[in-house]
């Protein structure tokens, strides 16, 4: 009991997963910055935005419209993203002791932040919040069909084995399935699937700042912001792993193979970070049809690749 | 200095509210935000929603429609909340100060911190007023 409760807290989980995602927070707005020729903000910013919403903003909570799920959607979305944190880590790095849950498990658990978000949105009884709700709902139904399939995918590429740990243990005995012409496939979907999980540019409908001024968190201030500011962090660190998990042969952090890990994890956010910086937000139309038509049809020929065994 | 005051004078966000402005001092404050004088690194980025603002910037001259939202916006941001008043038409009402529409200037309508006077101010005045502002309020 006390080795779960570690587990969620402190090492994989809250502690852990929100430290390392805001140093990954920073480097994504470094790396921005330095695309546009900026500076870019110091190291630690990301915990001075954090501590500055928690211990200084005063909360305000809505008027009008449910006050209960509006300041419990916060912790909902906090602890979802801590406990698919500690299932995605714990097998990246190699611990056998402690929480067991297979990728489907992983799978619902990555919805609860989205869900969370749109909980909390559509209590705040804020038309401009309605409206980011119900974007990230329609990308929430476009991409998570994407990412299950996916999942299918490399389900059946690892000789049908659903949990985190076997999957990596087949890679490691038979090469990172992104060595094969259906992981770049896979590979591909899974970099949009996740830029959209996260809301990054070509996918930030829900909150387009432009025109729905943070749409979906435009009512949250204080520490249920900074949760959700945690939340972000978070995610930005599990993705990232996951994708080294089911893609990239897994990640090890014995001896000089660590250094490699963080390589591949900062890979992958740096990717995640040009596309951010290259490409305009489209419409939510637009964003269904990308991953309906042309996102699941990648990944189905990866399937059918697979499945006939290349 | 408090671990508070520190974290706060980090991470300032900006929330901008242009009155009736003749777009001078609003192009000369999205100029900030640019490479040339990027703000953020000092750790302000401009923000969407009042709620989430640190700093109020208001520019242009405040007309009676203007007022109104002026408080709506002043009421719906969270404390503690910083107000700066910009440029001439903020910090006096400028050559509209006589004008039959005029409500202003803004520190008759909510408590301003500091004012950057210029028609308009240069970025350069932007960021030292920021600076004052910083040093005057956190020490």
């Amino acid at each position: 009991m006390a080795l779960h409760l570690f587990y969620f807290f402190v090492f994989p989980g809250l502690l852990f997963a929100a430290v390392a995602g805001g140093f990954l927070s920073w480097f994504d707005r470094k790396i921005t910055a330095w695309v546009q020729f900026r500076r870019g903000p110091v190291l630690l910013q990301p915990f001075y935005d954090v501590m500055k919403l928690l211990l200084v903003k005063e909360t305000i909570v809505p008027a009008s419209g449910s006050v209960a799920t509006f300041l419990s959607a916060p912790v909902l979305g906090m602890s979802g993203a801590a406990i698919s944190a500690v299932l995605v880590i714990l097998p990246a790095f190699g611990i056998t002791s402690g929480f067991r849950g297979d990728i489907i498990v992983i799978f619902y658990l990555l919805t609860i932040p989205s869900l969370s978000y749109i909980i909390g949105a559509l209590a705040s009884s804020n038309p401009l919040a309605a409206v980011g709700a119900s974007r990230e709902i329609k990308l929430l139904i476009g991409f998570e069909l994407t990412l299950l399939l996916i999942f299918a995918a490399v389900i059946l590429k690892s000789q049908m084995s659903i949990s985190l740990y076997s999957i990596i243990a087949f890679q490691q005995e038979s090469g990172a399935l992104i060595g094969s012409i259906p992981g770049v496939l896979l590979f591909i979907a899974l970099v949009f699937c996740i830029q959209a999980k996260l809301g990054l540019v070509p996918f930030d409908i829900a909150e387009a700042e432009t025109e729905l001024s943070e749409g979906a968190f435009i009512e949250f201030s204080g520490p249920p912001y900074a949760m959700i500011k945690v939340t972000k962090y978070m995610m930005l660190l599990v993705m990232p792993v996951l994708a080294g998990a089911l893609l990239l042969g897994g990640l090890s952090f014995s001896g000089l193979s660590a250094l490699w890990s963080v390589l591949k994890i900062l890979g992958v956010v740096l990717l995640l970070t040009l596309i951010r910086n290259t490409n305009p937000r489209v419409k939510v139309g637009q964003a269904m049809r990308f991953f309906f038509l042309w996102m699941n049809a990648l990944v189905i020929v990866a399937i059918v690749l697979i499945y006939f065994g290349l | 200095m408090g671990i508070k005051s520190f974290c706060l004078k980090k991470s300032l966000w900006l929330f901008h509210f242009g009155g009736a402005s003749c777009n001078n001092c609003d192009i000369e404050i999205l100029a900030c935000l640019t490479p040339r004088y990027d703000v953020e690194r000092f750790g302000m980025l401009l923000v969407g929603s009042p709620r989430h603002a640190d700093v109020i910037l208001v520019n242009g001259s405040i007309n009676k429609k203007d007022r109104e939202r002026l408080l709506e916006v002043y009421d719906q941001a969270a404390r503690p909340c910083l107000v700066v008043a910009i440029g001439a038409c903020g910090c006096t009402g400028g050559i509209f100060a006589e004008g039959h529409t005029f409500a202003g200037p803004v520190d008759r309508i909510i408590p301003v911190d500091a004012y950057i006077p210029g028609c308009p101010p240069k970025p350069e005045a932007l960021l030292a007023g920021m600076v004052k502002l910083i040093n005057a309020k956190f020490g």
